[in-house]
């Protein structure tokens, strides 16, 4: 309010002119200060309806009671977060998707960077080689997840069989916990590692060549290299991807739904994800309250999350190019 | 209407080579639902599993030139009844027809407004009267035409009987199965001890079929949960491990899962609960393994399991078309074609009679007189079990209990129990 106050009495007396003038100046002073705002509006207004609506209105639809099919119930208050919080299922979700996302993001940022280094050097038929590691992305998820879960059966499986044949016991895939979040995860680090490399792949093509020349000429071999000097200058790419990676991460869903018959995360919950336990609230059970509230507190730990990742990574980054 | 013609004629992807003129005379007239011919349509028609229906539509659209056929077919029931859930809630994206399943269906009874009501002088007396009352509302409307239901019998490997010493003929195994449930795993118990393979496919499996002879199961008819307290689900979840885990007659392969499905390919269980509409799956998964046959006997006297109806969701574009095929369908006439295709059992008061379905055998089943056989064991149902509209939910709880302990392993019979406990209270 007192800045409001301290700032109007200049504005009107530096411009008493324009007081006089018609409607047509009006029109062009409008023009001058709205003109920039619409054209930037679209997105806006995009947004509004196409993102920050749907935001709100999870966290209306969270505190009703809410049929799929009936609609709107009874307010409810917390109790859809009490019920969803009070439960086995959430935190047992909670630590699935966690697990999933380690095992999928970690090794699939790691390799996609080392992928990107190699395919950043003098190859033959370099643009073979960069589409060959884009194919994985290409495929619908649908058809990698039937192909590893037929790869990942229990009993009749392809790697239980070549387990056994070098006298390896069958792995539990669908039942026992860990092994599933790791088949899981393959399938996620199939798909996800070749996009990623591409991203650091052009991100390299931008460090200036002479950095590398002079790197070398100071002694510097190729490992040495890589982390002096592309690792810091692919900071900000790193940060996009470790961000976009943690996102898809705790929103893996297709992979999960469609590793077994069921799309449920096991009859134990092994390998059910928040996302998994949200459609399976909202969509088997119809209860959409329950859902929504999930969804905003995925929504909430998604973003927390976000923020961790990008301090680390940039506390990481910073200590090495700091001058 | 011409905007929907354009629109349809864009979603068809111009499917109808007649094109619409010309059509205008209607070639197509007597059928009961009265269609109007001329303009094309498509009808897109939802179904789970196997229900026979692929010649029926070849056969339809030959008799219709202006309509097409698209049939969306899931995988699993489960996934058919989570897409509809979401097609009604979201009030786009059903099918023109969609089929539900009988377990499923008290739930969606819940919403009549989002179906067309199907009653019709030319359908009344069609079914069973169980099979119609089930899909008709308190005030008498008619939301869904039956299709099949499913009386079970046993369908066994004779090969690996013979090879265990056990008789092979079929009229033999039906009086050698010929008892309750506990006489079925006694058997079984004497046919593991000489074979390398298990004596049935799963506990899931084996589950419905003795949850389908309880007569209130899970929830009583004033809708109050009784499913952790019913003595009798407890005994049956108690003896059905009982027979799976600790006798080893389970192979412990999930029903539906990628294991099951290879299962039969790798001969490893002998026997499992067949209702009609079974016939269908096992043929296609055992393709090219022979030795299956069907014994006219089930374990505690008889049972249903599954069976279905077409409903049309009121969201559609074409509801007098969707009636009119929906109709067609479940006419006794097609619904035996089906049983022959896939073994879908007609649950058509006329089918019954009929000297078609009577004379129909089936030859991958060893030419087993499967019409006669599934007659005799759909006359030997009594009743018809009450499922509530939390049935489904109960259910899938159930099995995932059975799951972890019959499958996974992850759980013994007590601890499993607990969690189904907490699972249903949960459900509340």
């Amino acid at each position: 309010m007192s800045t409001t106050s301290t700032l109007r009495p200049p504005t009107e007396h530096a411009e008493p002119p324009p007081k006089r003038i018609g409607f047509g100046g009006r029109l062009s002073r409008w023009d001058l200060r709205l003109s920039p705002y619409l054209y930037i509006s679209p997105f806006f207004i995009l947004f509004f309806v196409t993102g920050l609506f749907p935001l709100v209105y999870t966290g209306w639809v969270a505190v009703h009671d809410w049929d799929l099919i009936m609609g709107q119930g009874e307010f409810v208050g917390a109790k859809n977060f009490t019920d969803v919080l009070g439960g086995r299922d959430f935190w047992n979700a909670l630590v699935n998707t966690f697990s999933i996302f380690v095992l999928s993001s970690v090794p699939q940022v790691l390799a996609a960077i080392t992928i990107a280094a190699l395919l950043d050097a003098n190859l033959r038929a370099k643009t073979f080689w960069r589409m060959g590691v884009l194919l994985p992305y290409v495929v619908a998820p649908v058809a990698v997840a039937l192909i590893f879960s037929n790869l990942f059966a229990d009993k009749f499986g392809l790697i239980n069989t070549l387990l056994g044949a070098v006298g390896i016991d069958p792995i539990g895939w669908h039942s026992q916990r860990l092994p599933s979040h790791v088949a899981i995860a393959t399938m996620v680090n199939f798909r996800w590692t070749g996009y990623n490399a591409l991203i650091f792949l052009a991100a390299m093509q931008a460090i200036p060549r002479d950095l590398y020349e002079q790197a070398s000429v100071d002694g510097a071999g190729k490992v040495r290299q890589f982390f002096s000097v592309t690792v810091p200058l692919l900071r900000p790419t790193i940060i996009f991807i470790v961000i976009t990676s943690t996102i898809g991460g705790l929103q893996i869903f297709d992979e999960v739904r469609l590793y077994d018959q069921f799309g449920r995360g096991g009859a134990d919950g092994q390998w059910q994800t928040l996302t998994i336990l949200l459609y399976e609230q909202g969509w088997t059970r119809s209860n959409f309250g329950r859902a929504s509230a999930i969804a905003v507190l995925l929504f909430l730990i998604i973003g927390v999350i976000g923020l961790i990742n990008y301090f680390i990574t940039r506390l990481i980054a910073t200590s090495e190019v700091k001058r | 209407m011409t905007a929907l013609t354009i629109s349809l004629a864009a979603c068809g992807g111009g499917g109808d080579d007649e094109g619409s003129e010309g059509n205008t005379n209607g070639a197509t007239s007597g059928d009961a639902g009265g269609d109007g011919g001329g303009d094309p349509i498509t009808l897109s028609v939802a179904t789970f599993n196997e229900f026979g229906y692929e010649d029926l539509f070849e056969e339809y659209e030959s008799l219709h030139d202006n309509i097409t056929i698209e049939h969306v077919k899931a995988d699993t029931a489960d996934n058919a009844r989570d897409a509809l859930r979401n097609s009604l809630g979201a009030d786009s994206g059903a099918s023109d027809i969609e089929a539900v399943e009988v377990d499923w269906l008290v739930e969606f009874m819940q919403y009549p407004d989002k179906f067309t009501d199907l009653t019709d002088p030319s359908v009344e007396g069609r079914w069973q009267d169980w099979k119609s009352d089930a899909a008709t509302t308190d005030d008498g409307t008619l939301l869904a035409y039956g299709t099949d239901n499913g009386p079970e019998a046993i369908c066994y490997r004779a090969d690996l009987f013979g090879e265990a010493g056990l008789p092979t003929d079929r009229d033999e195994v039906a009086t050698l199965l010929e008892g309750d449930w506990q006489h079925y795993f006694d058997v079984g118990k004497e046919f593991v001890a000489s074979s390398d393979a298990a004596w049935f496919d799963s506990a899931n499996a084996t589950w419905q079929g003795m949850i389908n002879q309880v007569e209130v199961a899970y929830q009583d008819e004033s809708g109050e949960l009784i499913a952790t307290t019913n003595p009798e689900v407890k005994a049956l979840y108690d003896q059905v491990l009982t027979a799976a885990v600790d006798d080893e007659l389970s192979a412990g392969l999930g029903q539906w899962s990628a294991d099951w499905n290879n299962g039969f390919q790798q001969s490893s269980f002998a026997t499992m609960l067949c209702p009609g509409w079974m016939l269908g799956i096992v043929e296609g998964n055992a393709a090219g393994i022979e030795g299956w046959d069907v014994a006219n006997v089930f374990p505690g006297g008889a049972g249903n399991w599954g069976g279905s109806y077409l409903t049309v969701p009121a969201q559609g574009d074409n509801i007098e078309a969707a009636t009119a095929l929906a109709n067609w369908l479940t006419a006794p006439e097609q619904q035996i074609k089906a049983f022959e295709a896939k073994g879908t059992f007609p649950s058509q008061v006329d089918a019954l009679e009929s000297e078609e379905l009577l004379s129909s055998t089936n030859a991958f089943f060893n030419n087993a007189p499967t019409g006669e056989i599934f007659v005799d064991r759909a006359k030997a149902i009594t009743f018809q079990p009450y499922k509530g509209p939390d049935y489904f939910s109960v259910n899938t709880a159930l099995q995932d209990a059975l799951t972890r302990v019959d499958v996974d392993g992850t759980d013994d019979a007590t601890s499993s129990w607990d969690k189904f406990v907490a699972d249903v209270e949960a459900l509340g």
